[in-house]
């Protein structure tokens, strides 16, 4: 019986694909790489790698210990690479617009209730719930997909991840 | 969609079994080998097979987003809340020949039919959602059938897959192992420890592993949503069996091994782009092309789609973005 080996890239060990031009523009396609983009990136830098109207998908490269952040919405932390540690905390007063789109920082250590935590390995997708406030803890880089709504700190470089030519 | 109450035009059975379906000027009937589509302009044949895998898609998404062709000639267009049915209407050479033909039926009428002719000529063995290596043959004269294969449902999570009332994980226990080509893919879930009060809000699950063991190919399930933000992953092995006509932007995120798309212009079929995506990439399909998937290894696709109400009105009024983003 056939033995198969399951291809996970990583930050260390990636190798991008393309668009093969025939008759088309390469950046109708916005072609990038969530692990091209996140060496390239600062740590927690909330880079767009997909855009559809006001939805996004960042790439966040998770190293050290992540501001506070909220979003009036749910939001989802997918681990593409390496391990994160998710702190939850419900606030003691609101600290997102609930009219809002996306996440926003949130000032020092917001005072709350401690909710608990969840740590999350490759493939491991996490709820970032509507309202709540949340941080990351990555005790080496590794990589969040983050699905969201566009906001304050959404980082646009489309010129610099995707293929152009 | 409860269809069963919507009368369906069949003809009498034929030498091999097979009942043949009439929707409007439309005849489809099968023999052993072949489906056969017959319009007042023409006819067509696939292999029953191919237009099986298929027709399990039109059925399954609901007519999904945009075009959804069976091969260059047959196809359906959703304008959501009705279906046009056409042959050769997104095919060059049909178009400049007059042999192409359309008709429009309410989505209610051609899913009942629809539903009745994939119960009717799938036999007992064949699953048509499964990959080439994993289920029994399509061809030869009526065996049976297999109602518990067709008639599945799409996995629509309303939060998140795992969360208490919301769609659960897959285990042995619920009939899921693990496909032969993922049986290296870690099982392990994430370490979750709420505090008291917070359980339901505290979650997380192993998306890997529950692809790891899906049991359908080319068949997006909805796992988490943000307002209308869906995310829409999906195991692929072998060929897309149909080719998607866009009507809206849709974008693809390689989470494991590799997928080559052959994209095409929406209107004619003409070739526009090879696109070759590997493990960590990310591209969008633009809404004005179709396109087609080939796995060499069943691999993790993340289909992340934008489900919203307003964009149907804004497709009919050529108001909705052609690209993803301009740069």
């Amino acid at each position: 019986m056939a033995t198969y080996t399951t291809a996970f890239a990583s930050l260390a060990r990636y190798d991008k694909g393309g668009v093969e031009v025939i008759n088309d523009d390469p950046k109708n396609y916005v072609f990038s790489n969530m692990f091209d983009v996140a060496s390239a990136a600062s740590p927690w830098e909330k880079v767009a790698v997909a855009k559809n109207m006001q939805y996004v998908l960042e790439v966040i490269r998770a190293e050290g210990t992540s501001e506070w952040r909220a979003a009036p919405h749910d939001e989802f932390a997918l681990v593409v690479d390496g391990e994160v540690v998710v702190e939850l905390l419900d606030p003691a007063e609101p600290q997102v617009d609930p009219r809002a789109q996306g996440s926003v920082a949130v000032a020092g250590e917001p005072a709350g209730t401690p909710m608990g935590r969840i740590t999350a390995g490759r493939g491991h997708m996490a709820l970032l719930p509507a309202g709540r406030c949340y941080r990351f803890r990555a005790e080496q880089p590794s990589v969040i997909l983050l699905q969201t709504i566009e906001g304050p700190d959404t980082v646009y470089r489309w010129a610099d991840i995707c293929q152009t030519a | 969609m409860t269809t069963t109450d919507i009368p369906v035009e069949t003809g009498e059975r034929n030498e091999h079994g097979y009942s043949s379906f009439r929707l409007g000027g439309f005849v489809f009937s099968r023999d052993e080998h072949f489906a056969h589509i017959e319009w007042p302009t023409g006819r067509h044949v696939m292999s029953v097979e191919a237009f099986l895998k298929a027709l399990m898609r039109d059925v399954a998404w609901n007519f999904f987003y945009g075009i959804v062709n069976f091969d260059a000639v047959i196809g359906t267009m959703n304008h959501y809340g009705n279906v046009d049915l056409f042959a050769g209407r997104y095919n060059d050479a049909y178009r400049k020949a007059e042999l192409d033909h359309q008709e429009n039926f309410d989505a209610g009428h051609i899913m009942a039919t629809f539903q009745a002719m994939l119960a009717d000529w799938t036999n007992d063995g064949f699953d048509p959602f499964a990959a080439p290596q994993e289920t029994g043959s399509a061809f030869g004269g009526k065996n049976g059938d297999n109602l518990a294969a067709v008639t599945r449902t799409r996995v629509t999570a309303e939060r998140m897959v795992g969360v208490p009332g919301d769609e659960p994980l897959r285990s042995d226990a619920t009939g899921h192992p693990i496909n032969r080509m993922f049986a290296d893919v870690p099982q392990d879930e994430p370490a979750v420890e709420p505090e008291a009060g917070y359980e339901g809000e505290v979650a997380a699950f192993n998306l890997y592993a529950y692809l790891s063991r899906s049991d359908v190919t080319w068949n997006p399930s909805v796992v988490s949503v943000c307002k209308e933000s869906l995310y829409c992953p999906t195991t692929e092995e072998f060929i897309l069996p149909i080719i998607h006509g866009n009507d809206r932007v849709e974008w693809f995120v390689q989470l494991s091994d590799e997928i080559h798309w052959k994209v095409e212009d929406r209107e004619t079929g003409a070739p526009r782009a090879n696109v070759v995506m590997k493990s960590g990439d990310v591209a969008a399909m633009p809404a004005d092309i179709r396109h087609q998937g080939y796995s060499p290894k069943r691999a993790m696709l993340l289909v992340w789609e934008n489900g919203s109400p307003a964009l149907p009105d804004l497709i009919a009024e050529g108001k909705a973005p052609k690209t993803a983003v301009e740069f």
